[in-house]
């Protein structure tokens, strides 16, 4: 697999003061490869230098220390961006133009040719479910639409490479769910997709790996699999007729136990104490209900966050970092 | 295919012209000058004189107020509603955006002074002709193109000015910084002579310093002369200042350009 984008230990220092004296890490040596055709999540808690990280690349701030390549070229170099499309989080756009008005800019901005450029137009506003829209000044658009419109000039020069800074943010469901196909609908196609978001339902849909930061450093990275057989399984068993006595004994073999409308839920480390459970509940003429093994989700993972990877880079897909 | 700066320069130009405050000022100007036509009627054989000066100065006062308030809107609003984002994430570099802006205001500002202009002259035609009918031609004021072109000159000065405090000050500061260099870039010669009656030799030199480096807008002002001389401001004048403008909107694009090239858009 080629590399897309690799980034080596990049860092970002802001100066919270006047004079420059003091300085805060938002980025700390940052390293990790994304590979062709991968959807890739960038994620963490607000703050913890997803947008900064993405800013970098899109040479929109520069960095302390480090370096990135897209596409095998420095971000420095300014015809990297060729081959790249970038959709900003919230995006606000030039609200005088129109739809068609505005993706023309976008492709001029990129030299397209002009009977491609209407071609492309055309058929990115039908992606983007915004035909309808075409002719219709972006100050009357909604969220949604702004977001599709975003979407539609990130893709006006066919790039290799999407970034995407919090796509989903602030959309409703239906927006989302959107946004959504339209990402798959991008990987169908062969682009590689980066994007960051913390939103934990929509990485699970749609990313191939992950890398998670955490205050500016990567916490964790790999395949989501991987990242979730890391963390600790336990399982659940739910009771009902289970008497206070019961309740008690079963107390001292759970992890957690709560009492529920329906009856019991019992949270036990593994399956050796999953027997001795079900004999209590039996013994106190309860019933079992149900019993099914908790994986511990993204969410866990990405709360914990201390998961660092042992070298703190984001290596192959396969070397399950 | 056009050139980035070009596309960036032309979708300015869009923007002002979708600015309702753009189209606001040109009808003021239009009723100014109209109104000064009535004006005119009470000064017996002074009516060239009052509508050429009333009509520069107005074009001047309005060419500032908009290269100022535009000027600075150009890259502020840019970064405060983060559409810069998205045009300098693509194959652009930074000068070139601020070139654009540069270029797109300004061609706003030549459409509207070429809009006044043309009303000048119209004003002053109808009033030569109702004086002296078939023999108007001789007695319009022809002077005031020269002057409206050093008054454009001006205006493209105060822009790039404009341009230059708000690729990193706020915009009230940059209002503030702009309008500052305005009124002393138009007393300059004042400053200068102020200079020299200074005994104080830092202070001099300091004072005579200042007058190199802030803006001389008092190359650009022939507004008195040609208004009562019938004047037409010489080819010398108007090369000088030209090439002075030039040199200096250079300069200030340069350092917008360094400024801007330097940013972080956190």
């Amino acid at each position: 697999m080629q590399t897309a984008l690799k980034i080596d230990k990049l860092t970002k220092d802001y100066t919270i003061d006047f004079f420059g004296t003091k300085k805060k890490r938002a980025l700390d040596e940052l390293s990790l490869e994304v590979y062709e055709g991968e959807v890739f999540g960038f994620l963490g808690a607000n703050g913890a230098g997803k947008t900064t990280t993405i800013k970098i690349l899109m040479g929109l701030i520069y960095p302390t220390s480090g370096t990135a390549e897209i596409l095998g070229r420095p971000i420095s170099d300014i015809s990297s961006r060729r081959d790249i499309g970038f959709l900003p989080e919230s995006p606000y756009f030039y609200d005088y133009l129109t739809a068609t008005e505005f993706l023309t800019y976008c492709g001029n901005l990129f030299r397209i040719e002009k009977s491609l450029l209407r071609g492309r137009i055309k058929e990115l506003l039908r992606l983007v479910g915004l035909e309808q829209a075409a002719d219709i000044q972006l100050r009357k658009f909604s969220k949604g639409m702004l977001q599709r419109i975003g979407i539609a000039q990130a893709l006006i020069n066919d790039p290799k490479m999407v970034f995407m800074d919090e796509p989903m943010s602030g959309l409703d469901p239906i927006g989302r769910r959107e946004v959504r196909d339209i990402i798959i609908s991008l990987r169908d196609r062969g682009k590689t997709i980066f994007f960051s978001t913390h939103i934990l339902s929509d990485v699970e849909v749609l990313c191939d790996r992950v890398a998670i930061l955490k205050q500016g450093k990567l916490a964790g990275c790999g395949r989501l699999s991987d990242l979730q057989q890391q963390s600790d399984t336990t399982m659940e068993v739910v009771a009902h007729n289970v008497d206070k006595e019961a309740v008690e004994k079963l107390g001292e073999l759970a992890v957690s136990i709560r009492q529920t409308a329906s009856g019991v839920n019992i949270r036990i480390r593994s399956e050796a104490e999953l027997e001795r459970v079900i004999q209590a509940v039996h013994q106190h003429k309860g019933g079992i209900v149900s019993v099914y093994p908790v994986k511990t989700l993204l969410e866990d993972f990405f709360i914990k966050g201390e998961k660092q990877s042992e070298d703190g880079v984001c290596g192959h897909p396969n070397s399950g970092s | 295919m056009m050139n980035p700066v070009l596309v960036i320069a032309l979708n300015t130009f869009r923007e002002s012209v979708r600015d309702k405050v753009l189209y606001n000022l040109l009808l003021f100007v239009l009723l100014l000058i109209a109104a000064s036509l009535l004006v005119a009627e009470l000064s017996l054989n002074q009516e060239q004189i009052v509508i050429a000066r009333m009509g520069l100065s107005a074009m001047l006062f309005f060419g500032v107020l908009i290269a100022i308030f535009i000027g600075i809107g150009l890259v502020y609003k840019e970064i405060d509603k983060r559409t810069v984002y998205t045009i300098l994430a693509k194959p652009l570099c930074r000068y070139e955006f601020i070139l654009g802006k540069f270029f797109g205001l300004s061609l706003t500002l030549l459409v509207n002074c070429s809009v006044m202009l043309v009303a000048l002259l119209a004003a002053l035609s109808v009033l030569a002709y109702r004086r002296y009918a078939n023999q108007a031609f001789g007695y319009i004021n022809f002077g005031v193109l020269p002057a409206g072109l050093l008054i454009y000159l001006e205006l493209l000065m105060v822009v790039a000015i404009a341009l230059l405090f708000s690729s990193f000050s706020t915009p009230v500061l940059s209002t503030v910084f702009s309008v500052l260099f305005y009124i002393i870039g138009s007393l300059s010669q004042d400053l200068l002579v102020f200079a020299r009656s200074i005994r104080l030799v830092p202070a001099k030199y300091l004072l005579i310093g200042l007058y190199y480096v802030l803006p001389n807008f008092s190359n650009f002002n022939y507004i008195n002369i040609v208004a009562h001389d019938f004047h037409f401001v010489s080819g010398r004048k108007i090369l000088f200042a030209t090439v002075y403008a030039l040199l200096y909107i250079c300069m200030l694009l340069v350092l917008t350009s360094v400024v801007f090239q330097k940013r972080n858009f956190k």
